[in-house]
Order: structure tokens, then C-alpha cells, then sequence
């Protein structure tokens, strides 16, 4: 069964998890029989009664109702659909009665990323970091259309809506870095709509949210501009290699500092500061030619100096390439 | 014997007579193909899907091509396929015959939603040419009030051939209701008749919704009327509400003529009479019902309240026990008879496995707590692909199969056949099985990427596809050929010994008046212990 489960299911995370890989146990071992039923039945009518050759054409038998086998028709399956209606409605009671001391993390889908704002301030994007064994309360929405919160391994989802709050909760049983994708279409951007969640040990956590919401004032640019570059998840699209992901690579760009870049309109433009800076507040102006145009305005998520570190990085990785 | 040669295929002659023709036969003809061709198309698209979805990355499309490939693909399956399909090219050609009548009840009006399923065919036409709609099929708002690409196109055109259905809903309610022949009481009706009046009733109390829909739609792009977009103060919530209000019931609309269909081919090529004949013809009746009660198990992780979710929890397993009475009736249907392997019944044998497996993939996505993991991932897609392809369409093929001497008077390559039956279930579980595991393991639905991880189940999953697409566009090409000339078969061919009206008492292809005379009921529909009807079978 362990063996089963890690074929057919992402790892249980969630402490509600186990209880519906068991409810959906019950249910397919309650369908294998059925289906069994079915099967076999069918063939073995249709080969036992097969007309071979030779038969002479006959009347056949008026048989056409039997009231036991009828009855056991509706009763067996009403026993096996009442017993997984109550189980659905049991465990998925669990699921949504939030524990009264869970970290309460507001979750916030935007076309095509996720924002996660922490109690305590602070905010990431598209890397949720919350503390093993420890219930976290979501809060959902959407800043724009449809999205849906999906973590496999917690066997949880929602969906964000633009005017209403939805609520989730989980608690994680297992350190790790872990999936989560945007289960509701919302265009363009939609499957590179994921991002990760990351479960770490209760003191490992507190240093984080300390580490998180700390002054990042007195370090030089481009060490700041290291540190944004996971923290608002630009490395999801951009690598530091120069192989392409979704978007072009950071040192594909630095390389070509002073250059044209040609666009998908036919247009270019030379890559220097205004450009970067255009490039992460308007990406959708000028999308560079043979990449789509699925990135996010950072406008409102990065002020000036952030920008000014970001733009300082990445001219910095030219110069390391060349050492 | 000269009138028996004039056939409503050959006479009238001229492409006004087809044009304006009242015949049913002929426009259920017009339908058939009007549907293969939608058919042909939808599946491309499909292929196309899975040709992107081989590989994990953007291997031959961007995302904004596949998005609009995925769209059209489940639009044109769903609202020029298979909704107008069953109910308007074999329910048209074969519900008079049945009944013994000349026509339906007003044929000017069948016509008339011909053309008006034609309007709405050039509406999706043109917004194949005018560059897609990126919504998906469901039209979900706020993305659909916002998108840049052609949602009022498209959702004109569905709003048109709603009326199409409801227009042949209210023709084939009045047809059974008054023009069967003396003696044809409802439980002498083929099931047939039935699953086509609890289809027609659905059509007619369930289509107005989404047209009413459709038009705020429109209504909100066009003018901002405020109903669903939430920046304008509506609820885009509702919008779900409206939509599976009537895109539950239509998976019924889409169902019970198959149902229909398995419920004629199972008794005639076992040649016994159906087993449970009313259990059938009311779990009809109470399916169609309870569909419209189940909508909400749609929206599970919408953030309904809790109170409905438990409601639509329940209320969705009592579809599944009609549904469950009806396969054990076809299964025993076959027992103490003479089955034979035909194309049909192979189609229907087919149809019995596959459904069963959609229908009991439904059971798992009813239970609230396991949807929630499996809601908007690739194990909805293969249960509604079970259902909507393993269900529908395969007993659409049979359907074709069985009739197609009977409305075309030509028989096609029955090996070929066989063997291209064959093909379709080999195809259509190593396509869509790996799909449940994809789902259960989080593959969320509508990506033109994916994660690495997923990579070997959709290889596998695009393998099958190409051979399911050419069993079935080598079964229809089968078909077609045997139109060739020089392949008529004799006018009195009854292939299968079947004894329903549209088999015993006109030729193939039928008269352009149906029956030289008013035919006399001898005998019920399923009566195979009571009367032989030879199978004839000349060229």
C-alpha cells in the first residue's frame, strides 16, 4: 500500500492527507470490485451466448427481470456512495475548521505570480515559507481574475477570487521544498504560474521571519540585488547561466550591456539603465524577440533602490563571468 | 416494386431539394456531416494539444496558441459536435421511423434549427479566422470580460445554436407525444424514443440558461453592465453558478442519447429482449431530473458555503444508482441470447467498459474532501473524457454503424471495422488512463507546460492519441466508402434481424415518405421471444 501510494500520490505532507488517500483507497478497491462485476459479467455473457456458426436462429428467452439481483442493484451501491458520502463530508470537514492557533499568511494571486505577506510584515513572492507541525491559516484572494491555490502534497486547493476572501489551512508534517501551482486558468502565464513551498523546522523559521523582515539599508547594491533576485522569485524565469528559461538570462543580458536587443515587434533598443528598469516595471512594452510575454509589472513590489540593486546585480555578472 | 426503388436519398433530386428540404432524414443527414466535419476539426486540435503536451516545455506552440488551441477544441467538441450531433443527426433520421409517422411534428422548424445550428457554425468560423478565444470552453469571468481575444463571437454562436436545441427539443417532445401509430403505446417505445425525450426535456428547460448567460456575457463586454465582473460590482462567482446550471444538465444532453443508442444495438445483436425495459426508460427520465440538482459539485473549491457542498455531495451520488441499474440491465440483457461480434455491439461492449470507468471515476470526484485535491487537474479531464469520448462518442460510432446500412442502403468493410474498433478502445484508454494518474499526482489542467515529473505519463498519453485519432478517422473513412458505386444493397436488408419500425416495415434507405403505407404494429420493439426476424443481408 506505501508502495501504491508513493506511485500514485505526491508525498503526504498534511495531516489531513493520509485520511483522504484512505478515503480515495476506499473508494477505488469499492470501484475495482464493481468494475470486476462489470467486466467479467459482460464477457461472460457475450462469449457464453456468442452466436457460433451453424446456429439455427431461434426465440430466445423471455427472462427479463429478476427482483433479488434488482434489488441488490440499488442497495450495494446506496451502502457504497452512503459510506463515501459521509467520509467526504467527515474528512472534508477537517479540512476546512481552522485550529485556533495557526499562523494566520495571506495568500494573493496576481496574472502570472503569488504574493505571500507574513503576520509579522514582511512579504516573498512565490516561495512560501511556513514552520513544520504547526497549523497555518490562508487567507485567498486575487488581484485580478480567477486563480486557484493548489499544494499536491498537502492535498489542498482553492480558489482566489477578485472580491471575496477564501479560506485554507494546513499543517505540515515534514520539512522540504514542495509544489504549488495555479489550478484555475488565467491565461497567457497560467502554467508557469507556480511557486514553491518551503517547510522548515519551527527555529529555522523564526530565524527566517526574522531575517526577512530586517534592514536592508546598509548593504552594498549588488549584494541587495542577490539577495531580490530569489526573494521576489525573478530566478523562477531568469537564470544566472545563460541558458534560457521563460524569460532571457541575467547574464545573456549582462553580456550584452551597451547592445541592441531586438524585440518581438521588429523594434530594438540598446540594454542599459532605463531599459532594466522599463523591463521590470512595463514587461509587457517590449518583449524581447523569441520569448512570450508572460511577465508581471513589479510596479509596487520593488521601490527605487531595490530597482537600482537589481540593475546594479546583474551589470556585476558580466564582470564574474569573465574572472 | 418501383416505388421501392425511389429512396429519400435519390429523389427528390437537385441541391435546392436538399437545401430546403422538410424531410427529416435529409436534414438529419445534414446534421451527420455538419457534425463529422466539427468532429474532424475538434479532433485535430486535440492532436495538436497533444503534440505540445509530448514534452514538458514549449516545444510547438506558445502558450497563447495553446491556450486558444484548448479552447476551440473543447468548444467545438461540446456545442457543434456532440450536443447538436446524437440528438440532431441520428435522433432526426431515425425518430420518425420509429414512431411509424411521416415526419416530426413540424418540419419547417426542424429546418429552421438546422439553419440556425449553421449560423452558429459560422460564428465559431469566423472566430477561428478572426485569431481564437483564449477562455476555455467555460468562459469564466473576470477572464472572460477581460480577454483581448474574440469571446463574443464565439459566445454569439453558442448563443444561436442554443436555440437550435431548444427549437429540437419542443419538435421531438411533440413528435412522441403525437405521432406515434395506433397502438404504440409508450412502453412499446424503443428506448431510443425515450433517452430522446428525456434529452429533449433537458434541452428545452436547461438551454435557455446558458443563452440567458451568453447574453450577459456579451451584455458586460460590450456595454459593462456590471453582473460579473467584480470591478464593476458583480459576482463572478454567479457567473459559475449560471454556467453549470446548464452545463450540468447538458453532460445529460450529451449522455442519455447514447444511453438510447446501447439500449438498441445490445437486444438486436444479442437478439433477446432487453432486460428491465422500464427500469431503463424511468432511470432515464430520473437521471435527466436529478441533473439539474447536482451543479454546485462543479464549484467545490469556489468557496461555497459548506451547507452546499455537503447538499450537492449528496445529491450527486443518486445520479450514479439509475445510472448503475441501466449498465447491469445492458450487461444481462445478453444472457440465454445469440450475440454476435458485429461492429455495433463491439462499439457497444466498448461503450459499457469505458463508461463504467468514467462513471465510477465520477464517484471519487463527488466525495467533497478527495475533489478538492482532484478539482481542475488532468483526473477531471480523463473522467470527463471516459464519460464524453468512452461514453458518447463511442456509441455515437455504434450508432453510425448499426443505422448506416439502414439510412445510407450501403454496408462498409465490417473487419475493417471491427478491427478499427479495436483500435479506438486501445487507443482511447492508453490516451486518457495515464491522465487519472497525471491528475492524482497534481497535474493541474489547461498547461502548455509542465513540470519534469509529469513528462513520461503525457509521452505515453500523446503515443495512444495518434492511434486513437486514426482508428477513428479510419472508421468514419470505412464508412464513407462504402457510398462508392455499385455497393447498393437491396432495398429489404435488414442486416441485424432487428424488429423495431425503422427495420421492419420500410426499405433501406427508406422511402422519402417514411413507409409506402401506415405501418401496423406487430410486435414490440425487444420481442425476440416471441417472433424471428430473419437477418437479410443482399447485395
Amino acid at each position: 500500500m506505501d508502495r501504491l501510494t508513493e506511485y500514485l500520490f505526491p508525498k503526504q505532507v498534511s495531516t489531513f492527507a493520509a485520511d483522504i488517500d484512505n478515503l480515495f483507497y476506499f473508494i477505488f478497491y469499492s470501484s475495482i470490485v464493481l468494475f470486476a462485476i462489470v467486466v467479467f459479467g459482460m464477457l461472460y455473457l457475450a462469449i457464453k451466448y456468442r452466436f457460433k456458426k451453424g446456429d439455427d436462429i431461434r426465440l430466445t428467452s423471455s427472462k427479463d427481470h429478476n427482483n433479488i439481483l434488482e434489488s441488490l442493484f440499488f442497495i450495494v451501491p446506496l451502502i457504497l456512495v452512503s459510506i463515501t458520502f459521509v467520509w467526504g463530508i467527515r474528512s472534508y470537514l477537517k479540512m476546512i475548521i481552522v485550529p485556533d492557533d495557526a499562523i494566520e499568511i495571506k495568500v494573493t494571486g496576481q496574472s502570472w505570480f503569488w504574493t505571500f505577506d507574513y503576520p509579522d510584515g514582511g512579504t516573498t513572492l512565490n516561495e512560501f515559507v511556513v514552520p513544520s507541525n504547526q497549523p497555518i491559516k490562508i487567507i485567498l484572494s486575487s488581484k485580478d481574475v480567477l486563480h486557484s491555490f493548489f499544494i499536491p502534497v498537502m492535498r489542498s486547493k482553492m480558489d482566489c477570487l477578485p472580491n471575496r476572501y477564501n479560506i485554507m489551512w494546513f499543517e505540515a508534517q515534514q520539512e522540504g521544498v514542495y509544489d504549488i501551482f495555479c489550478a484555475e486558468y488565467c491565461g497567457t502565464g497560467h502554467s508557469q504560474m507556480g511557486a514553491k513551498v518551503v517547510v522548515m523546522k519551527p527555529a529555522q523559521y523564526e530565524a527566517w521571519v526574522a531575517e526577512l523582515g530586517s534592514d536592508d539599508e546598509n548593504i552594498p547594491l549588488d549584494e541587495l540585488g542577490a539577495k531580490l533576485y530569489t526573494k521576489k522569485a525573478c530566478n523562477t524565469c531568469h537564470t544566472l547561466d545563460g541558458s534560457a528559461l521563460v524569460g532571457p538570462s541575467y547574464l545573456q543580458t549582462s553580456q550584452m550591456w551597451g547592445q541592441e536587443r531586438v524585440f518581438d515587434d521588429g523594434t530594438s533598443a540598446v540594454i542599459d539603465n532605463n531599459y532594466i528598469r522599463s523591463s521590470i516595471l512595463e514587461p509587457q512594452s517590449q518583449i524581447v524577440a523569441g520569448y512570450q510575454g508572460v511577465m508581471p509589472t513589479y510596479q509596487g513590489l520593488l521601490n527605487d533602490r531595490e530597482l537600482d540593486a537589481l540593475i546594479a546585480f546583474l551589470k556585476s555578472l558580466e564582470k564574474d563571468s569573465q574572472i | 416494386m418501383i416505388e421501392n426503388q425511389k429512396n429519400y436519398l435519390t429523389y427528390p433530386k437537385g441541391i435546392m431539394s436538399w437545401l430546403l428540404t422538410l424531410d427529416h432524414k435529409r436534414i438529419g443527414l445534414m446534421y451527420l456531416f455538419g457534425g463529422l466535419a466539427f468532429f474532424f476539426l475538434g479532433g485535430l486540435l486535440a492532436l495538436g494539444m497533444r503534440l505540445e503536451l509530448a514534452a514538458p516545455g514549449n516545444d510547438f506552440m506558445s502558450n497563447d496558441t495553446y491556450n486558444n488551441v484548448y479552447t476551440l477544441h473543447g468548444a467545438i467538441m461540446v456545442f457543434l459536435f456532440i450536443i447538436p450531433a446524437i440528438p440532431g443527426a441520428l435522433g432526426n433520421i431515425l425518430l420518425p421511423l420509429m414512431l411509424g409517422a411521416k415526419d416530426v411534428a413540424f418540419p419547417r422548424l426542424n429546418l429552421a434549427s438546422f439553419y440556425l445550428y449553421t449560423l452558429g457554425a459560422l460564428f465559431t468560423i469566423y472566430t477561428i479566422i478572426a485569431g481564437g478565444v483564449d477562455t476555455g470552453w467555460t468562459f469564466y469571468t473576470p477572464y472572460s470580460t477581460t480577454s483581448t481575444s474574440n469571446v463574443i463571437p464565439m459566445t454569439m454562436g453558442i448563443f444561436i445554436i442554443g436555440f437550435s436545441s431548444i427549437l429540437t427539443g419542443l419538435n421531438f417532445i411533440a413528435t412522441i407525444h403525437k405521432m406515434r401509430i395506433p397502438g404504440l403505446t409508450w412502453y412499446k417505445l424503443p428506448l431510443f424514443v425515450w433517452a430522446l425525450y428525456g434529452t429533449s426535456l433537458v434541452q428545452i428547460t436547461a438551454t435557455p440558461v446558458i443563452a440567458i448567460t451568453m447574453v450577459l456575457l456579451i451584455l458586460e463586454r460590450l456595454l459593462g453592465i456590471g453582473i460579473f465582473d467584480p470591478a464593476l460590482g458583480g459576482d463572478p462567482v454567479l457567473y459559475q453558478h449560471f454556467f453549470w446550471f446548464y452545463s450540468h444538465p447538458a453532460v445529460y444532453i450529451m449522455i442519455l442519447p447514447a444511453f438510447g443508442i446501447v439500449s438498441e444495438i445490445i437486444p438486436v445483436h444479442s437478439r433477446k429482449k432487453i432486460w428491465g425495459y422500464k427500469f431503463i426508460a424511468f432511470s432515464t427520465l430520473s437521471i435527466a431530473f436529478i441533473g439539474f440538482l447536482v451543479w454546485g459539485h462543479h464549484m467545490f473549491t469556489s468557496g461555497q458555503s459548506v451547507f452546499s457542498q455537503i447538499v450537492f455531495s449528496f445529491i450527486t451520488y443518486f445520479v450514479g444508482i439509475p445510472t448503475g441499474v441501466k449498465i447491469f440491465s445492458w450487461i444481462l440483457t445478453m444472457y440465454r441470447g445469440q450475440v454476435s461480434f458485429t461492429p455495433p455491439m463491439l462499439y457497444a461492449l466498448s461503450f459499457l467498459f469505458l463508461f463504467t470507468i468514467g462513471g465510477l471515476t465520477g464517484i471519487f470526484l463527488g466525495a467533497v474532501a478527495l475533489d478538492i485535491h482532484l478539482h481542475d487537474t488532468y483526473f477531471v479531464v480523463a473522467h470527463f473524457h471516459y464519460v464524453m469520448q468512452g461514453g458518447t462518442i463511442v456509441a455515437f460510432l455504434g450508432g453510425l454503424h448499426h443505422w448506416w446500412p439502414k439510412s445510407m442502403g450501403t454496408m462498409y468493410n465490417q473487419t475493417v471495422a471491427n478491427i478499427c474498433c479495436l483500435g479506438v478502445f486501445l487507443g482511447f484508454n492508453g490516451t486518457f488512463f495515464p491522465q487519472f494518474l497525471l491528475g492524482l499526482r497534481g497535474m493541474p489542467r489547461r498547461y502548455a507546460t509542465y513540470d519534469p515529473q509529469y513528462a513520461d505519463l503525457h509521452n505515453y498519453s500523446s503515443f495512444w492519441s495518434a492511434i486513437l485519432g486514426l482508428s477513428i478517422f479510419i472508421a468514419i473513412m470505412n464508412l464513407l466508402w462504402s457510398l462508392r458505386k455499385n455497393n447498393k444493397l437491396d432495398p429489404g436488408t435488414n442486416p441485424w434481424g432487428a424488429m423495431t419500425l425503422e427495420w421492419t416495415h420500410t426499405t433501406s434507405p427508406p422511402h422519402p415518405h417514411n413507409f409506402e403505407e401506415e405501418p401496423v404494429l406487430e410486435h414490440g420493439p425487444y420481442d425476440y421471444d416471441k417472433v424471428i426476424v430473419e437477418p437479410t443481408f443482399k447485395k
